[in-house]
């Protein structure tokens, strides 16, 4: 699973690698860590917000661990849409009902269109709208990804989609 | 010097290219003792033989200020001049296929090897053609009918020989792939971008060909023909042209950290030519009237490769290194 954890750390030296290492014991794996050391609490602590990934079942242990050794765990996210994709549609998308196209993937429940930003030139002229879709994992983002299909092929709609080798080997 | 006796069926573009190049090549190709003699030059209009050699240079001349090579003379220079190599560069006819697999047909029927750049014999009946040569144990090569300067099949048959390819990705089309490109640096919308390339000589008087992704899908059929062994036609490909693209949709993509490429796909036997977004910092991410092929391997891992799709002499550079591995790898 993928864990956003925000943790917040006394202002002496050696607090940060205090607080990285046992995710790294319980072998998880630190995708990122944002600290900010000018930007403290009001209880003038500091906030990393770190990204990991790591086994479900050691997550309480690492918690009970880094508050055992004075590091706060001020909140534990589970990032459970962890798969993303973005496409493109041309066409009449607000007149062929945009909350329809957004709901066809949002009702699923695995999958879910997380950003949008829409481009109308003029009311005759075909609109242009960029989309994340974001999914519990691969296989769900794949179906969700039909549906889209689906859907730009009812509504005559055209969907760019990235490249299929982008992730693998490049 | 061994000597090898071609023919150039088409004197367009291409067939000149070849022409300019063999005649620039010539201190390099007796170095490596080799006389290149075309024996033949034909186009619509007519032809020119000469067994001893044409005079290269007056030819071109001919054809600058007369239209034609040979206008008024006929002859079927394929059966009944004796040479070695038929490089066909008539124009391609997506339809039949004509004059060009006729030419084909009679050169392997008469015992020569065959180098070309016509795309239409090749699209729509790859696997007859290569069985004739193969059966009258001549050589067929065609590295010129896709991406133009750039070595695709060569790459993928000889340098990556070993490797089982398990998918390309390219993008084949230099007008499309120069309107995308100016739309989006340039800001400018597709009808106008369209007449700009037209007036460049980019596009066609009639672009339906280019920016429907009609040329990009029958090389697409080529390359899973000739990489993956399939049986493809052009009917056989879902193919998505950039006629509908618009300035905004490629803005979008632009703050995103993408550019949208009409992108040509083989992979798990299912050909897709379609506007598809590709990573800024991504390999494929070539502009202007750029080619690219990017092969997927089990062995060597992704190899990209790049050039210039089009031409006179970049495509003849590829026609040129055809003629030589006939030569190199010829018994006769």
């Amino acid at each position: 699973m993928i864990v956003s954890m925000t943790l917040e750390l006394k202002d002496i030296p050696g607090q940060l690698v205090l607080a990285l290492s046992p995710i790294s014991e319980f072998h998880g794996n630190i995708m990122s860590v944002i600290h900010q050391h000018e930007e403290k609490t009001p209880r003038g602590t500091i906030p990393v917000q770190i990204r990991f990934e790591i086994e479900h079942q050691v997550l309480n242990k690492l918690i009970e661990r880094l508050e055992k050794s004075g590091v706060k765990v001020a909140r534990v996210g589970e990032e459970r849409l962890r798969s993303t994709v973005s496409v493109i549609l041309i066409g009449h998308i607000v007149h062929s009902d945009m909350g329809d196209t957004i709901d066809k993937i949002d009702s699923t429940g695995f999958a879910e269109v997380v950003d949008m930003s829409l481009s109308m030139p003029a009311i005759d002229k075909t609109s242009s709208a960029y989309l994340v879709i974001n999914a519990v994992g691969e296989n769900e983002l794949s179906t969700a990804l039909d549906i889209m299909r689906d859907v730009a092929k009812k509504k005559d709609l055209l969907m760019i989609e990235p490249i299929q080798m982008n992730s693998v080997g490049a | 010097m061994r000597t090898f006796r071609i023919s150039i069926i088409g004197f367009g573009a291409v067939g000149q290219g070849v022409a300019r190049s063999i005649l620039s090549k010539q201190e390099y190709l007796n170095k490596q003792g080799i006389d290149l003699r075309v024996v033949g030059i034909s186009d619509s209009k007519g032809c020119e033989i000469n067994e001893k050699g044409i005079d290269i240079e007056a030819a071109l001349l001919r054809k600058k200020q007369k239209g034609s090579v040979g206008a008024g003379n006929s002859l079927d220079i394929i059966r009944e001049v004796e040479h070695d190599i038929v490089v066909e560069v008539t124009p391609t006819n997506i339809n039949n296929g004509e004059p060009g697999i006729g030419n084909m047909r009679a050169a392997f029927g008469s015992g020569k090897h065959v180098v070309t750049s016509n795309k239409g014999p090749l699209a729509l009946h790859f696997s007859e053609l290569k069985e004739l040569a193969e059966d009258n144990g001549l050589f067929f090569r065609y590295e010129a009918t896709v991406g133009g300067a750039v070595p695709i099949f060569n790459l993928v048959h000889e340098a990556l020989a070993g490797n089982t390819v398990l998918g390309i990705e390219g993008i084949l089309n230099g007008t499309c792939n120069y309107i995308l490109t100016r739309m989006s640096d340039e800001r400018m919308p597709y009808d106008l971008v369209l007449k700009e390339a037209q007036e460049l000589g980019f596009a066609e008087t009639d672009p339906t060909y280019d920016v429907e992704g009609i040329d990009s899908a029958i090389k697409l059929v080529i390359i899973a023909n000739s990489v993956f062994s399939q049986t493809a036609t052009y009917k056989d490909v879902d193919v998505t042209g950039i006629n509908k693209i618009t300035l905004e949709a490629l803005d979008l993509a632009n703050k995103n950290d993408y550019v949208v490429k009409l992108v040509c796909e083989a992979r798990d036997g299912k050909l897709t030519v379609a506007p598809r977004l590709v990573p800024k910092r991504h390999p494929l991410a070539v502009g202007g009237t750029l080619n690219v092929a990017s092969i997927l391997t089990d062995l060597a891992g992704r190899i990209t490769i790049s050039g210039k799709g089009a031409g006179s002499i970049e495509t003849a550079s590829s026609i040129l290194s055809d003629i030589l591995y006939i030569v190199r790898n010829s018994k006769s």
